[in-house]
């Protein structure tokens, strides 16, 4: 196993300085994601604005890889209505759990993912921000869970 | 004439490099580096002596027990009750009736709260535990408050990770019905000091359980000189198998008590209007029980004791304070659980590196910790820390081995530089 593949750069850049960090006061919809595993505990906030995510933070405390897949895929789903969210998620899913994944260009930075799916504990470090995004767009408030 | 007689070094009591030849899973390599195993507390490893006895029992005296009057149910019989024996002496009770095998330390602790507590408990009553309690201590006890009506009190903790004497002992009234608390702390290595709670709760004439699994492996129990009511283990951190514990009970307190499971083996007779129970211990052991994990477990006993509880117990002692040393040099690296006394387990966090990328870091290196919550997250709460990295040490591990888990902390500082 090679925790270089794990630990790339821009994993451990979007760690030490996740984006879209915090709040957003007047939001539309929110939820809580808790990785009981290891305690990773996450809140998404979105403002929504034609069925589109206008904007879109997080706040929490997590691993790594936690911290850095909820930063990258709020810059990623900036702007994408839901439907785009659950394509970009399946395709997500596949990075992270299949070892036959082909690379997909159109992922973009969150590539950087693939090399979790060498250490199958950590899958649901990185998937936890998008089980609770999922949750915020069904505007369910309720905490989720990756049990 | 001033002479200074350079001190040599008494010779090593405890030959820890025999001790690891008694664990073939010590030579084994884990991501290409020779497996470092630094999770006692979870789970230990089993030395030969344990895998041949269950192999001999499975491969030469398996059958069911106290039940065929043929050569082999009776030689199972006798290897299991014997088992029993081995433990009484092991933990200095008085009977065998004292002694109920059980799945684990949780299963131990449910057991009393399901067939002592719930029947005796009501509005008013009080069950006092500590703020350091694995989930297994605390769960059993806030079903039992759901189903009673009593009360469950938490005597607080401080920074170093000790229960507050005072504060513990200013909370016993009698009100207080059942004192449960741990002997040593999972997730801190804290020691509790067990004899005092234990005489000051049953001065206010509560019944105290005592958690014990944390202490079976590195000290020498006797629950007779500790004078507690219950006190439970579980085999596998003792270098037994999984799946067998033991609950200890004074006699006069289980002979009171209604069974809690029902079936085969815990019944005299059996009709439909009526059944009678079978004698202690029997009575709470419904069903076949772990007949061969009862044989291991009896041979993890002899193998402690041939190695001596005293020598491991020191080993152990001058490795936590050997490990404590070279973590506390290290830039970053918080020890979470400083009291003055601990068994092996050092429990500790790195700044700017979670918990669970250590884990991982570390396992990359061949070094095994636990990393996570521990089953105690209240702990974790009043530390303000999602987690820690926990590693402990059991009678195989060597100063070798805290080398290994000091340069692979190294490496994580490497990693997240």
């Amino acid at each position: 196993m090679d925790l270089k593949e794990l630990y790339r750069d821009v994993i451990l850049d979007h760690n030490k300085r996740p984006r879209n960090f915090g709040r957003i006061e007047a939001s539309d919809s929110h939820a809580d994601g808790h990785n009981p595993l290891c305690g990773d505990r996450l809140t998404v906030w979105l403002r929504l604005k034609d069925g589109r995510i206008e904007d879109v933070r997080f706040e929490g405390k997590g691993c790594a890889i936690s911290t850095a897949s909820a930063s990258m895929m709020t810059e990623a789903v900036k702007g994408k209505d839901t439907a785009a969210v659950q394509s970009l998620y399946g395709r997500i899913h596949s990075l992270l759990t299949r070892q036959d994944a082909a690379p997909d260009e159109s992922l973009g930075k969150l590539a950087a993912l693939s090399g979790v799916r060498e250490f199958p504990a950590r899958v649901k470090c990185a998937s936890l921000c998008w089980h609770t995004l999922n949750a915020a767009l069904e505007r369910s408030a309720t905490t989720v869970s990756t049990e | 004439m001033a002479v200074t007689a350079s001190r040599i070094a008494p010779a090593p009591a405890f030959d820890v490099e025999r001790v690891r030849r008694d664990f073939p899973i010590l030579e084994r390599t884990v991501n290409g580096r020779p497996l470092v195993f630094l999770d006692s507390a979870a789970s230990s490893q089993r030395p030969l002596p344990v895998l041949r006895a269950v192999e001999y029992y499975e491969t030469h005296t398996h059958a069911n027990v106290h039940r065929g009057v043929y050569a082999l149910s009776q030689a199972a019989t006798e290897a299991y009750e014997g088992a029993r024996e081995r433990v009484r002496r092991f933990i200095n009770a008085h009977s065998t009736r004292e002694i109920i095998f059980v799945r684990g330390t949780t299963e131990g602790i449910n057991l009393v709260a399901q067939a002592y507590a719930r029947p005796r408990l009501g509005p008013g009553d009080e069950i006092l535990i500590t703020g350091l309690e694995h989930h297994a201590n605390i769960v059993p006890w806030q079903m039992v408050r759901d189903q009673t009506g009593c009360t469950l009190r938490v005597a607080p903790i401080n920074r170093r990770g000790e229960v507050e004497l005072d504060h513990f002992l200013s909370m016993l009234s009698p009100r207080t019905r059942l004192v449960a608390i741990a002997h040593v702390s999972n997730a801190l290595g804290t020691i509790l000091p067990v004899k005092r709670m234990i005489d000051a709760a049953h001065a206010q004439g509560a019944v105290v359980l005592v958690d014990g699994a944390q202490a079976i492996p590195h000290s020498v129990i006797d629950v007779r000189a500790l004078g507690c009511d219950f006190y439970t283990f579980s085999s596998h951190k003792i270098y037994g198998p999984t799946g067998i514990g033991v609950l200890y009970g004074r006699e006069e307190l289980l002979a009171a008590m209604p069974p809690w499971q029902g079936g085969g083996d815990m019944i005299l007779t059996v009709s439909f209007e009526k059944t009678t129970y079978n004698e202690l211990p029997w009575k709470f052991e419904a069903g076949t029980p772990n007949i061969s994990g009862a044989v291991g477990l009896a041979a993890a006993m002899d193998y402690v004791e041939s190695l001596g509880r005293e020598a491991i117990a020191a080993h152990e002692q001058r490795l936590l304070q050997h490990a404590t040393r070279e973590l506390e040099r290290i830039p970053g690296i918080e020890i979470i659980g400083t009291a003055p006394h601990k068994a092996a387990v050092l429990s500790f966090t790195m700044e700017g590196v979670h918990p669970h990328d250590l884990g991982t870091i570390l396992d990359a290196e061949g070094v095994a910790v636990r990393t996570g919550h521990h089953c105690a997250m209240p702990v974790m709460t009043f530390f303000e820390i999602p987690a820690t990295a926990r590693a402990s040490f059991g009678c195989y591990n060597t100063e070798a081995d805290v080398a290994s888990l000091v340069a692979a902390l190294g490496k994580a500082r490497e990693v997240f530089a």
